[in-house]
């Protein structure tokens, strides 16, 4: 049988996890309405810059960027966005579950696979699984820079221009809303085709300064650059929303710990008492 | 007078979304005054003020760089958050190389699939089994 002293020991250390799992999921849901804001603040730049691509697109441009370009796929690029911190739940877990089945269903056609690795959680994952890592970016933090990303877009893209890589796709966490965090799959390179602006559909195009190839080439890499970046920001939304579930439950599992803890050092305490009482009973009656 | 609309935004945030007579920007190959009705038009444009002309009213910008989008009734400019040069996006994509060759340059080239499932179905698991015993509580 259990003492009181342990008990009353055991009941304290989950009081002071639970003061600390509370704190963590109040810090997250502050954070959350901060990072939900820079979500949305990024969304004007991504739809402008949308707009402008599919303009392109319907343009009957002289030069045709090899971003548009379908070509046999003997090797794809996973962009794969992650939490740097843990104690979020199944976020990461379950965008690496969707990552690994759809790089399995390609090594299947015998189509290799590479990854380029935003945050400590997916770097720690696939180094133990093993998968050619060809970039990696850990440690943005709350608030990414958008410039923090330029260096692995570049190194992805330059593997396709070099025709290293035939197809690249950006795995992150869709924000659906603060209970429901949605892992996708979304296929950059070869860009999808866009729907058609019903505005500017007769025949046209651009007056170019300078180039044609350049300032496409500038722009799609803009392009590619933004939906990455809008991916991490709503990716860090979703990391703040996922952590102050995680500790939300964490804290009632930990009430209801504590709750029946309580019982037992009740029932500890009483057994002890009756316990004593029925020896005076019968010290008192061999007397 | 007719009008043209302008936005300018740049990745974190809007900066400037409106109607304007008249739009003066520096474009890579020099200066662009835009007027309503301007030919399509998609160049780059170097760091530099971009003034937005309505009527009287002006209001200046500064922009470092990024692209300029021109339909006959719509301006959109797409700026950069930082200067850009080629050396230093190299500098950058090194740099995210290198932190991917630092620690992992030991690994082989194939995924194990057979390890990486078996460590998502454990902690897909652990999950679950939280799950099952709180619901339970």
């Amino acid at each position: 049988m259990a003492n009181t002293k342990e008990v009353r020991k055991q009941i304290a250390s989950i009081k002071s996890t639970q003061k600390i799992t509370s704190a963590m999921e109040m810090v997250a849901a502050s954070k959350m309405r901060k990072t939900q804001d820079a979500m949305l603040v990024g969304q004007p730049y991504s739809q402008k810059i949308k707009e402008v691509i599919s303009h392109v697109a319907t343009s009957n441009s002289e030069y045709s960027h090899p971003f548009f370009e379908e070509r046999k796929t003997k090797k794809v690029c996973f962009i794969i966005v992650s939490t740097d911190k843990g104690l979020c739940g199944g976020l990461n877990i379950n965008l690496f579950k969707s990552v690994i089945a759809k790089a399995a269903e390609l090594n299947k056609n015998e189509i290799d696979a590479s990854f380029a690795i935003i945050g400590s959680k997916a770097a720690g994952f696939f180094k133990s699984v093993g998968g050619e890592i060809v970039a990696k970016t850990e440690k943005l933090g709350d608030k990414p820079n958008p410039e923090d990303l330029i260096g692995l877009t570049k190194i992805v893209l330059d593997l396709h221009k070099n025709n290293e890589v035939d197809e690249v796709y950006l795995c992150s966490n869709k924000f659906v809303n603060t209970m429901t965090q949605q892992p996708d799959v979304q296929q950059l390179i070869p860009l999808p085709s866009m729907e058609q602006d019903e505005k500017v559909k007769q025949y046209w195009d651009y007056i170019y300064e300078p180039e044609a190839e350049i300032l496409l080439e500038g722009l799609l890499t803009r392009y590619i650059e933004s939906l990455i970046y809008q991916a991490v920001v709503e990716n860090v939304a979703c990391e703040q929303a996922a952590k102050m579930l995680a500790m939300k439950n964490a804290t009632d599992n930990a009430g209801d710990l504590i709750k029946e803890l309580e019982l037992l050092y009740n029932n500890v305490r009483q057994a002890a008492i009756t316990q004593e009482l029925s020896e005076i009973v019968g010290g008192a009656a061999a007397v | 007078m007719s009008v043209i609309k302008v936005s300018i935004v740049s990745s974190n945030e809007e900066i400037f979304s409106g109607e304007a007579t008249m739009v003066f920007a520096t474009g890579s190959l020099g200066e662009l005054g835009i007027a309503p009705g301007h030919t399509p038009l998609l160049t780059g444009l170097a760091p530099g003020p971009v003034r937005v002309q309505n009527n009287s009213d002006e209001e200046t910008f500064f922009c470092s760089g990024g692209f300029i989008e021109v339909q006959p009734d719509i301006v959109t400019i797409l700026s950069d958050t930082a200067e850009r040069a080629d050396s230093l996006d190299e500098a950058a994509a090194i740099k995210a190389k290198e932190q991917a060759e630092k620690d992992l340059s030991d690994k082989d080239d194939n995924i194990d699939y057979a390890k990486a499932a078996a460590q998502l179905a454990e902690a897909a698991a652990r999950l679950k089994t939280i799950q099952k015993i709180r619901k339970n509580q």
